[in-house]
């Protein structure tokens, strides 16, 4: 396999793997805590909530790419505020398309989370509270575990959307290779050069392997995770 | 008194309220189905709160809406064994039996795992996962869940109904058992007039 990819298209595939792998291990709790909040939270505006998060799902990416740009950009309110605090920048950086990579993914993983909060059996969580759990600890025993699945589910399918990511990804942070060039900017790149049709084609299957691998394994993660305890057996 | 019980509660334009006092031993509290039993059981439990009232259990106040004192339920030591048993399908059978045990204080603890597995006969099960236990068994599971987490009392909610008779029988015995052996006063709710009979020191008309 070595020989098959240039150094140059390995490298494009390591900066995508970094790229989603940080966004959805980044992502990760912000999406528990949301899918937690729209499961079981009952405040005002909960309906906008739920609207925001679904949001990337339905604008334009290119629009959710602008959006980025004027938040996080270097003079955005967040992007100065993370610059100052973490000294995190995000523009035409390798974070920045994981930054529009986690946005994009998002949706999907909160979808996943919420779906098996809501399986979740609440009367077992009262069960272990006649039991002398705290309210946390009736989380961390019963709640947590049983929507594992879910969990899993939503991190591999937002990675294999994250893999996917291209029009936020560009409009935002721009296609500089080794820095936020992607495998799907790549292939964009590639498209725009003649006489590199075997350089898409190769860098095309390698994508369609990559999202059918993580989409396989998020619904074989369901599945094993499901079995006896109720939980939704499908993500797909 | 083991149970001082006045509470009232509206729920859909109906009043489910109940109000006595009852000494060791086996209290029942019978009615028609749809009358509020289990949800005076909940009550008890800390899992529903009362509009009104007061609940006391062995002199100590678990609720009082004069007062405003309501115990969280993981602090009332209710050993509350449930119509639908809610056993946690994924733990052992074991991790089941230990999970209040292992919560409560080490000094309030009055039964280990193999004293309440050879009193319940269920030694042989401790390995299996919740899904794979019959009927009996796993309601047998559920009462030592309840037995094993230190609590003051029990409540338990029909725990023959979903019995064929040869396992009602056994539990039915194990129940007496409790009540004689271990002296655990036992809020009991039924709609059957034998078993009442049978089990109950005190009986309480709901409805």
């Amino acid at each position: 396999m070595g020989g098959w990819l240039s150094p140059e298209e390995w490298q494009i595939v390591a900066l995508s793997l970094k790229v989603s792998l940080v966004a959805i291990g980044a992502t990760l709790p912000f999406a528990y805590g949301l899918a937690w909040l729209l499961a079981r939270g009952r405040f005002p505006g909960k309906l906008l909530l739920d609207a925001l998060v679904h949001l990337p799902l339905v604008v334009p990416p290119v629009v959710t790419g602008w959006l980025l740009l004027l938040a996080f950009g270097a003079n955005g309110p967040a992007g100065r505020l993370l610059e100052h605090t973490l000294g995190l920048t995000f523009m035409f950086r390798w974070t920045g398309a994981a930054l529009a990579s986690a946005v994009m993914a998002l949706p999907l993983m909160v979808r996943a989370m919420r779906l098996s909060l809501e399986a979740v059996d609440r009367r077992l969580e009262l069960a272990a509270r006649t039991l002398g759990a705290g309210p946390w600890r009736a989380f961390t025993a019963i709640t947590l575990p049983l929507s594992l699945p879910g969990v899993l589910a939503g991190a591999v399918l937002g990675f294999a959307r994250s893999l996917g990511e291209f029009g936020a990804t560009i409009s935002f942070v721009s296609n500089i290779p080794g820095e936020t060039r992607t495998l799907p900017l790549a292939i964009y790149a590639a498209l725009q050069m003649p006489g590199s049709d075997a350089q898409v084609a190769r860098l095309a299957v390698l994508s369609v392997l990559l999202s059918l691998a993580a989409l396989v394994g998020s619904e074989w993660l369901v599945r094993r995770g499901a079995g006896g305890t109720g939980a939704p057996r499908h993500v797909l | 008194m083991s149970f001082e019980i006045e509470v009232a509660l509206r729920r859909g334009g109906r009043t489910i309220a109940a109000q006595f006092a009852a000494g060791p031993g086996i209290t029942a509290l019978f009615g028609p189905s749809g009358v509020g039993k289990t949800t005076v059981l909940d009550m008890v439990a800390g899992l529903v709160r009362p509009d009104s009232g007061r609940i006391a259990v062995g002199g100590e106040v678990l609720f009082d809406a004069e007062h405003g004192i309501s115990l969280p339920p993981e602090r009332r030591r209710c050993g509350y064994v449930f119509q639908d048993l809610r056993l946690f399908p994924h733990r052992t059978v074991r991790d089941n039996l230990l999970f209040g045990w292992r919560l409560a204080p080490p000094a309030t603890r009055w039964l280990t795992l193999d004293e309440a597995s050879a009193f319940l006969g269920i030694a042989a099960l401790l390995d299996r996962m919740p899904a794979s236990l019959s009927g009996g068994e796993a309601q047998r599971v559920a009462i030592g869940r309840a037995l094993l987490s230190a609590p003051r009392f029990l409540a338990m909610d029909e725990p023959l109904s979903s019995l064929d008779l040869p396992r009602r029988g056994e539990i039915l015995a194990v129940i007496e058992r409790i009540r004689d052996e271990l002296g655990l006063p036992i809020l009991y709710v039924s709609h059957d007039p034998a078993e009442v009979e049978r089990l109950a020191g005190t009986v309480v008309m709901l409805g």
